[in-house]
């Protein structure tokens, strides 16, 4: 390009301005547009349903006290990975996860198959105070969440944003949601669902071979 | 008509001291959320301390409340001073601060309280997002209609990189917080599972790309020349790193995502274009650096320089290490680790942090009507507690990193696991205490920088200089670059 070509860009605003916006738009579209196509082949994988309110409600917890910042929710497909956490996580058992919660530092270990891995009650006792159970943790205790209870009609209100959002409930779903769950604590719901993440879904369980080892010192 | 026109200086002092006292808040809560990691017990069980809860608090309030103060401010004085004309919309642009302030303060009130979209470095819920536009689109209208009154024909590169700054963090922050509100408090974005996982990333490294990075190098373009008192090593290359700098960056987000559900061509793509990055990165440090040449002596007595020189060795250094640390093989062994953190923090305590102050140490008395800054010895003093704080800290977080990353990997001859994830933790436990310490010297450093400004600001605050009259000098009458040489 000749520098007078460029001379008339360093002289006129709308030029450059609009130039500007059009170079930095292609790496985007050229990358985002292709996965927006393939966003709509991904299938659910097997297993894979839209939360049940209770665990709708703790997922919207889990999001709400930040737990993305130090625990991801992403298994690599790397060997040492696989061994200490399970099978390495696939598209198709997030397509439900708004907003995705993947997350990028390891504080803690990673989550996406933690459900079934410890006891109900090893979660509350945990979640209460992580020393208790694990007495060189560093991570916070969230005792307030056993205080709060969840609120039917807000977690229609979710489920009603959700389905207009293409994810499948049903008005039977959302109708018996306040009942699923009344008197449940965030707790509660939080716990249900750290129970369900990754246990239903994981793709070709190796027959007969031992579960990943409990990594993080706590007994099951 | 003799009317002397002065340059609009008010809105750029209050960003100066916004971004002064929005850097002590930011890297207080920085050096407390440390303090948690390092010692669990400062948690206290109260939800809006609790680590998890207040951790945003840090990122937006070192990136968008003490950054983006300093980049609204500093881009209202470079493009001045550049066009050798008037803000335009001064109203406007005052406008601009206060409502930035508003979105800061609303955000970090918010954030802790649990009111967040989890998206990083874009927590804020939907109704704070959609304040955060208009004020971002004001802030762009004052840039352009200022730029399009200029004097001089020719827009000084400073201005290309404000320039994009501008429109590529305003396509960012809108495509990424697309989303459906449930109440005040909770919203659900229209993107799900691996598609918002690119979205988000996309944004998120472009944040640092646009944010981070390309706004900088406009403070640095302008400022570096001035503190040298040298014209910039090249103007040609500068532009060509600009081309290729904005163009490339955007694919480059992929790379948060190695070895993830995303698929496999998009990771590649990502780690090719992090690669050639370094080319553009390398270029404009360099342009940065050379303009030093013949002025190198001014080191000796001008710590603002001193800042500046700095912080291009520190953007060479981190752009090299976020190239390789986008190779797939590295990426495998730094991801999720404490190395991400060590990058992080030596492009922004190194590189943008350390510009910024630079920057503002070179502003604050012109802009304020002073022939210097108030004490050279409290520059000094900042320079060297900013320095040893930021290596303290970015050399205990590779340590601690590395150490993850080989601990989570090793195993047995039999195959099995050498370490539980807990080992791996208590390994690092002191090197999170050292890393503590870094921060707080780093946050005495910025104490200095306030009570030095504070005096410097003695004259501004008993109104003796309000309006300042800068008189706007004429523009030479021809100003183009020298043609080029008949050979390559």
């Amino acid at each position: 390009m000749a520098y007078r070509h460029f001379e008339f860009i360093e002289k006129h605003v709308w030029t450059l301005g609009i130039l500007t916006a059009i170079m930095v738009s292609i790496g985007g579209l050229a990358e985002i547009t292709p996965l927006f196509i393939e966003a709509n082949k991904v299938q659910p994988a097997e297993g894979v349903k839209p939360y049940d309110p209770l665990r709708l409600a703790g997922r919207d917890v889990y999001v709400r006290e930040g737990c993305y910042l130090c625990h991801s929710q992403m298994i690599r497909a790397l060997r040492f990975e696989t061994e200490r956490y399970g099978h390495y996580s696939t598209a198709s058992e997030s397509v439900y996860d708004r907003p995705f919660q993947w997350g990028s530092k390891r504080t803690g270990p990673d989550l996406a198959r933690v459900g079934g891995k410890y006891s109900d009650l090893w979660q509350r006792l945990h979640l209460m105070n992580p020393r208790q159970v694990v007495p060189q943790s560093n991570m916070p205790g969230y005792p307030w969440l056993s205080l709060a209870l969840i609120d039917g009609k807000d977690i229609q209100k979710r489920m009603e944003v959700l389905r207009f959002l293409g994810d499948p409930y049903t008005d039977a779903d959302i109708k018996a949601a306040p009942k699923a769950v009344a008197g449940k604590t965030e707790m509660d719901a939080l716990v249900a669902y750290l129970q369900g993440l990754g246990i239903d879904n994981e793709p070709q369980k190796p027959a007969a071979a031992p579960a990943a080892p409990a990594s993080d010192g706590g007994a099951p | 008509m003799t009317t002397i026109e002065t340059y609009d200086d008010k809105v750029v002092r209050l960003f100066l001291f916004a971004s002064a006292v929005w850097g002590i808040i930011g890297m207080l809560v920085g050096m407390y959320l440390a303090a948690e990691l390092a010692w669990p017990f400062w948690n206290l069980d109260i939800p809006f301390l609790t680590f998890s809860k207040l951790r945003p608090d840090h990122t937006f309030g070192v990136i968008f409340a003490f950054g983006g103060s300093a980049l609204m401010g500093t881009c209202y004085y470079v493009v001045q001073r550049t066009g050798h004309t008037r803000l335009a919309w001064g109203r406007l642009a005052e406008f601009t601060f206060w409502g930035w302030q508003l979105i800061c303060v609303l955000a970090m009130v918010t954030m802790p309280l649990g009111m967040t979209q989890s998206k990083e470095y874009a927590e804020p819920e939907w109704w704070i997002d959609i304040f955060i536009a208009v004020v971002w689109v004001s802030f762009g209208a004052v840039f352009f209609a200022t730029l399009a009154r200029r004097r001089i024909r020719h827009i000084y590169v400073a201005n290309w990189y404000y320039g994009a700054f501008i429109i590529a963090v305003g396509l960012l922050h809108i495509v990424n917080n697309i989303a459906i509100p449930v109440s005040m408090t909770k919203s659900y974005p229209v993107y799900s599972g691996a598609v918002d996982a690119m979205v988000q990333w996309w944004y998120g490294h472009n944040a640092v790309a646009f944010f981070l990075t390309a706004g900088f190098l406009g403070m640095m373009y302008y400022f570096v020349p001035r503190q040298a008192q040298q014209p910039l090593w090249s103007y040609r290359f500068s532009i060509v790193n600009f081309w290729a700098l904005i163009s490339i960056y955007m694919w480059a987000g992929s790379h948060h995502l190695m070895y993830t559900a995303l698929p496999d061509w998009v990771q590649s793509v990502g780690m090719a274009f992090s690669l050639v990055l370094l080319m553009p990165s390398w270029g404009s440090a360099a342009n940065g650096l050379f303009t030093f040449n013949g002025s190198w002596h001014r080191l000796k007595d001008d710590p603002a320089a001193k800042f500046m020189v700095m912080s291009l060795v520190f953007y060479a250094a981190s752009t090299f290490e976020g190239s390789m640390m986008a190779v797939k093989t590295v990426n495998s062994l730094s991801h999720y680790t404490d190395w991400t953190i060590a990058h992080v923090h030596s492009g922004s305590l190194g590189w943008v942090a350390m510009i910024t102050i630079g920057s503002l140490y070179a502003m604050a008395p012109r802009a304020l009507g002073r022939p210097a800054m108030y004490s050279r010895k409290g520059m000094e003093l900042h320079f060297w507690l900013h320095l040893i704080g930021t290596l303290f800290y970015v050399i205990a977080m590779w340590a601690a990193g590395v150490t993850e990353g080989l601990m989570w990997r090793a195993t047995n001859p039999d195959g099995a696991l050498t370490y539980s994830f807990l080992d791996s933790l208590i390994a690092i436990k002191p090197l999170y205490m050292f890393r503590w310490f870094g921060g707080v010297l780093i946050w005495l450093g910025m104490w200095v920088m306030a009570w030095n400004l504070w005096y410097t600001a003695a004259d501004a605050r008993k109104p003796i200089i309000s309006p300042i009259p800068v008189p706007i000098p004429e523009p030479e009458p021809k100003q183009t670059p020298a043609p080029l040489p008949a050979q390559g």
